[in-house]
């Protein structure tokens, strides 16, 4: 028999790229077990449209019934297609922060993470992608329907492509990074944990103008939603697929797609650079105070 | 049948109730933890408002982007202060049963020589009391931040809408935390299920007379739907020519409503009770 010397390749551990995907890959696949298998397929998928759909509607009656219908103004295009994209919000926000709280208080497994050979803020990302496939399916038929069944105009031939994919992908990295701030600050709190993603979001709602123009803010209360990401990155999404929303709104009309862009992609990088220190501390804070395999019963 | 008995416990006698002061014994030491609870953890007083005034702020925008009459501006802020109680009614009644199985609390409920109805009213009548206040300060800041004005036609009627609203919601509820006796991981699913498209279909941000009448009709199943449209027929100028039906019609169906509910969860609870223990359910934990 060949004993495996303690220096063998078999001993060794994966290089961090490996590490890395590897992370993800199992992640993002626990991450959509814990998803979907609590109920078959035909349910889940019908579970995973209800809600933005009811949520879509309730602003479409609203609209419709101050606007007797009026479904070709810039207005409609822009509050519903806000709308629809800000379900990545939620999803990929919460999804990646709320791991933690799955993982400690419900599965208690988070321990086990970090005795793991992973990386645990890959790994929270990962545990957001089954999120963020849900949401992707959510905002396409959203969107179908707007277009099927309200007039929504969305011309194939007319959508900036590139531009749409680069920013939706930017977005999502910036969610990311969000994600990964709260899940950090969950580390480290025992009480409303759940309140905190949910008050972090309801406020991206109000203030990143997602179903109003920011004009419609009290003065006051405009640059809070200048600062935020999301602003950008839904005028960005907007423009890509219907141009002429741009112009109707004068928020951000003053600002060229590229501007855009690089406004969305700053923000991205401080925001990602603040999520990493932020959670580097946070998880040293909660390994000194025994944090990491709290079970509050909250 | 006798509502007091003796019994000895290490030597000492004490007197236990029975009958309907144990059922009453046991609504009031249900409800107390729910109102005391909420003294102890001031901070939940935050979330619960501070949440929901996030919605409502965000559609009383879309409303003012909209060039909306100042009525809908009403109606957004008492739908908003109305979602406290659904979102009560559907975590801390429907899921209580689950939550109180997923900690161990569910047997321990069932082998006590006590009524599961009691229980459960018991957390109703708390869990009402306690998101009163909530809904009453989001109400009072949604007046406040955006100038609600409102013209009471009948004050007895409002009253009895409300109170009528609430038995027949918390009745749904308690027939609902029945249901949830049987689910496990599903009930945290199912709960989040019934959020925005309870809140589309009984009208929380807009008049539900925009549907068409039998929309409206079977959405009244939900108590709020009937309770929503009447008191905005009772409170706002505009609200009388937006109902979907009359006060009194509206007030007439709440009755038959809570009667269905009070009923039901009566019946279904002994049903699935038995169901429960039948399937081993109770004790159950499936994550």
């Amino acid at each position: 028999m060949t004993a495996i010397s303690p220096t063998s390749p078999e001993q060794l551990p994966a290089a961090p790229r490996q590490a890395f995907w590897r992370s993800f890959k199992i992640a993002a696949w626990l991450g959509w077990q814990i998803e979907s298998n609590w109920a078959d397929p035909f349910l889940f998928a019908i579970y995973s449209l209800i809600k933005p759909l009811a949520s879509a509607a309730i602003l479409v009656v609203m609209y419709s019934v101050i606007t007797q219908a009026d479904f070709e103004s810039p207005v409609f295009s822009y509050i519903f297609l806000g709308n629809a994209f800000y379900t990545y919000v939620g999803a990929v926000m919460t999804g990646l922060s709320w791991a933690i709280i799955d993982d400690r208080e419900h599965y208690k497994t988070l321990k086990y993470m970090y005795i793991a050979p992973i990386n645990v803020p890959i790994y929270l990302a990962g545990r957001g992608v089954a999120k963020f496939l849900v949401a992707s399916i959510s905002v396409l038929i959203t969107i179908l329907f707007g277009v099927a069944f309200l007039r929504l105009r969305i011309n194939l031939l007319e959508v900036d492509w590139l531009l749409f994919l680069v920013a939706l992908l930017l977005g999502v990295l910036m969610l990311a990074t969000m994600g990964l701030l709260l899940a950090g600050l969950n580390l480290l709190i025992a009480h409303h944990y759940g309140a905190w993603g949910e008050a972090v979001a309801g406020a991206l709602y109000l203030f990143s103008g997602a179903i109003f123009p920011l004009e419609v803010l009290p003065v006051w209360l405009r640059p809070v939603g200048f600062a935020m990401p999301v602003t950008y990155w839904l005028e960005l999404l907007r423009r890509a697929l219907v141009g002429s929303v741009a112009q109707a709104f004068p928020t951000l009309s003053a600002l060229s797609n590229l501007q855009l862009l690089g406004i969305l992609a700053g923000l991205t990088v401080v925001f990602g650079l603040a999520s990493i220190f932020a959670f580097r501390w946070c998880e040293h804070r909660a390994r000194e105070r025994g944090m990491i395999d709290m079970v509050t019963n909250y | 049948m006798a509502n007091n008995s003796f019994a000895f416990d290490g030597g000492v006698r004490v007197k236990k109730n029975s009958g309907w002061r144990l059922f009453f014994q046991t609504v009031i030491a249900r409800a107390y933890p729910r109102l005391i609870g909420q003294q102890r953890e001031k901070s939940w007083m935050f979330f619960d408002i501070f949440l929901p005034m996030l919605g409502v702020s965000a559609y009383v925008f879309v409303y003012r982007a909209l060039n909306a009459p100042e009525d809908y501006i009403g109606f957004v802020v008492v739908g908003g202060a109305m979602t406290a109680f659904w979102m009560n009614v559907l975590w801390s009644m429907s899921s209580q049963l689950y939550w109180e199985k997923e900690q161990g609390n569910l047997a321990l409920y069932i082998m006590s020589p006590n009524s599961m109805m009691a229980v459960l009213l018991g957390m109703a009548l708390g869990g009402m009391v306690a998101t009163t206040l909530r809904a009453l300060v989001i109400m009072l800041l949604g007046t406040f931040l955006f100038h609600v004005q409102y013209a009471v036609v009948s004050f007895w009627q409002l009253l009895a809408v409300f109170l009528l609203a609430m038995t027949a919601l918390y009745g749904m509820g308690m027939m609902a935390a029945s249901f949830y006796l049987l689910l496990s991981r599903e009930a945290w699913h199912i709960s989040s299920l019934a959020t925005e498209p309870v809140f589309l279909v009984s009208g929380f941000y807009f008049p539900i007379k925009s549907f068409s009448f039998w929309v409206a009709a079977a959405a009244s199943i939900i108590p709020l739907t009937f309770g929503l449209d009447a008191m905005r027929q009772l409170v706002f100028p505009s609200g009388a020519s937006l109902g979907f039906l009359s006060v009194p019609v509206e007030i007439g169906g709440l009755v038959v409503l809570c009667i269905v509910f009070l009923v039901g969860a009566r019946y279904l609870l002994a049903y699935m009770e038995r169901l429960a223990i039948r399937e081993g359910r109770l004790t159950e934990s499936r994550r």
